[in-house]
């Protein structure tokens, strides 16, 4: 048998365009790394399972959030506040002042209540008729309950209660709502807890992804010496590590994003109920295109992430012997 | 080809493999490095590929100065050159034709230009047939020859070997010289590490013999008739 040497045979053939090798050679190589995975099946279903839980618990308690957020909106009636009028006002000075206030942009109504009305209401409601009727004088004044125009955000609200506090017709502005600012307070401390703890599950992810990939590494390592060997780079030997990174955040990411929406179906049919019994209009939101895209795409991140610095920094360290 | 100007590789321990080494290789020639174990044949063929550094002194690998490779631009440097080993060093991972092909995908020839490379290189070692079988499946002269054309397929200037022969039987050992000797025909350049004498004394080539670190003789047999 001859030894042939034909001149195209000698130079790396150039008849492919170097882009679709490039091409060719990652999808072998991720299909490769995808193949890897699923001949371990059990050892990567862990991982799959660990990254998907991880990265469901932060964006579950996420939507409850919002959800809490919207539900706490559509309690109009709750951000009702009183404001007492000075002693010496008539009431139709009392209801001139209503309307004046009714016509503002950030006010959706005005009840007038006028002293009359509330020693009448009083009377019945406290027991001490008797000794209210031995009161010559209406000690209470007129008052006005004001309803906020749905547009109103916390600030703008305290905003409006000052402006009326400020009014020289005006006594004192008696905000009986405050527990629903509280609350506001409450969800903005748990969003940012969130926030902490959905970047230290980050954290435990890339330790999780990286220590199976540097397991990997070191069952892999004649691979890698011989890959060395024989002319292969850092880059070269990294590339599959790499894409196995990457298929454990997709396939995580993926599945976290069942988990969650799954948690959501279970949950539409008591909160629809919880809805009815306070009469608001509460749809349950539920994870959009952006949000899902978010928790696929930071679960790919941190894999890749994961498997870029574990395989920078174990690839330097194995040369051939 | 391959030049050594007074090479000196000493280990951390303070011994010397390797003491003022100074030889060469021309274009085309096939040389054999003999000597026994711990005399120096392994270091110096690890300081051609580039696994070891010298110490002091210089070589020269086909007109490039290895001292002025960066540590970057070694796996291009070895790509140049083809290498068998001893233990072969084949994948048990994956079929013979994927280890073969391993050396064209790292240096991203297309698939179907390396296929074409592959099933040459390894009809050149006779071994078209085992393409689909694992490198375990295959008796010890088969795996080196797989090796052989995994070292092959690129179309190196130069080849290596280290020991090729230590674990084939004489006939399998016969068989691999002769088909490193086709290459030589075809122009490859080939420096040989092996302490077979009697094998090498059949073939006739150019013989370096290495001891304690240091060149003992240098001699050219005639060529065997029979081989």
């Amino acid at each position: 048998m001859a030894v042939t040497r034909n001149a195209d045979a000698v130079a790396p053939v150039r008849s492919s365009s170097a882009f679709s090798i490039w091409l060719t050679r990652h999808a072998s190589t991720s299909l490769g790394a995808l193949g890897r995975l699923s001949r371990q099946p059990f050892a990567s279903l862990m991982i799959i399972v660990v990254i998907g839980v991880t990265l469901a618990l932060p964006a579950a308690i996420n939507v409850v959030v919002k959800n809490a957020q919207s539900m706490s909106g559509s309690w109009d009636n709750a951000l009702d506040f009183s404001v007492y009028l000075d002693m010496d006002l008539t009431v139709s000075e009392a209801e001139g002042l209503a309307r004046l206030i009714e016509q503002r942009a950030d006010v959706a109504s005005v009840e007038l209540v006028t002293a009359d009305e509330a020693l009448l209401e009083f009377k019945q409601q406290s027991g001490f008729g008797e000794a209210l009727n031995q009161l010559g004088d209406n000690p209470l004044p007129h008052a006005l309950v004001v309803r906020p125009g749905p547009g109103n955000t916390g600030a703008s609200l305290r905003l409006l209660q000052e402006e009326i506090g400020n009014l020289p017709e005006t006594d004192l502005v008696q905000v009986d709502t405050e527990w629903v600012q509280r609350f506001h307070a409450i969800l903005d401390i748990v969003r940012q807890a969130i926030a902490i703890g959905a970047a230290l599950l980050g954290i435990a992810i890339v330790v999780i992804v990286g220590n199976t990939i540097r397991l990997d590494i070191e069952n892999r390592r004649d691979e890698i010496e011989v890959t060395k060997l024989i002319g292969g780079s850092n880059a070269f030997v990294r590339r599959p590590f790499l894409w196995t990174g990457f298929w454990y955040g997709l396939l995580g990411g993926t599945f976290a994003l069942l988990l969650v929406q799954y948690g959501l179906y279970l949950l539409r049919d008591p909160v629809t109920r919880l809805a009815g019994l306070y009469q608001g209009n509460i749809a349950v939101a539920t994870l959009g295109v952006t949000e899902s895209g978010a928790i696929i795409g930071t679960a790919v991140f941190l894999g890749l992430f994961a498997s870029w610095v574990t395989a920078a920094r174990h690839m330097r360290r194995i040369e051939p012997r | 080809m391959i030049q050594l100007d007074n090479v000196t590789k000493r280990f951390p321990g303070g011994q010397e493999a390797l003491s003022g080494l100074s030889l060469s290789v021309d274009k085309g020639e096939m040389v054999f490095v003999t000597g026994h174990s711990g005399a120096g044949k392994s270091t110096l063929l690890r300081l051609i590929a580039l696994i070891d550094r010298p110490t002091s002194g210089q070589v020269i690998v086909d007109n490039q100065n290895t001292r002025r490779v960066k540590r970057r631009k070694i796996p291009a440097y070895r790509r140049q050159i083809g290498m068998v080993f001893q233990d072969h060093k084949l994948l048990a991972d994956r079929p013979v034709f994927d280890n073969v092909a391993l050396p064209l995908i790292i240096a991203g020839v297309s698939h179907r230009d390396a296929g074409r490379r592959v099933r040459a290189a390894l009809d050149q070692v006779s071994l078209l047939h085992k393409e689909k079988q694992n490198p375990l499946t295959l008796s010890a002269g088969e795996q080196q020859r797989v090796g052989i054309a995994r070292a092959i397929v690129t179309r190196p200037k130069l080849l290596i070997a280290d020991e090729p022969t230590g674990n084939l039987d004489p006939d399998l050992s016969l068989e691999v010289m002769r088909i490193f000797r086709r290459f030589n025909e075809v122009g490859v350049t080939l420096l040989i590490a092996s302490h077979d004498i009697s094998l090498i004394d059949r073939l006739g080539c150019r013989r370096i013999a290495l001891e304690g670190g240091k060149l003992q003789l240098e001699e050219e047999d005639e060529v065997d008739e029979w081989l």
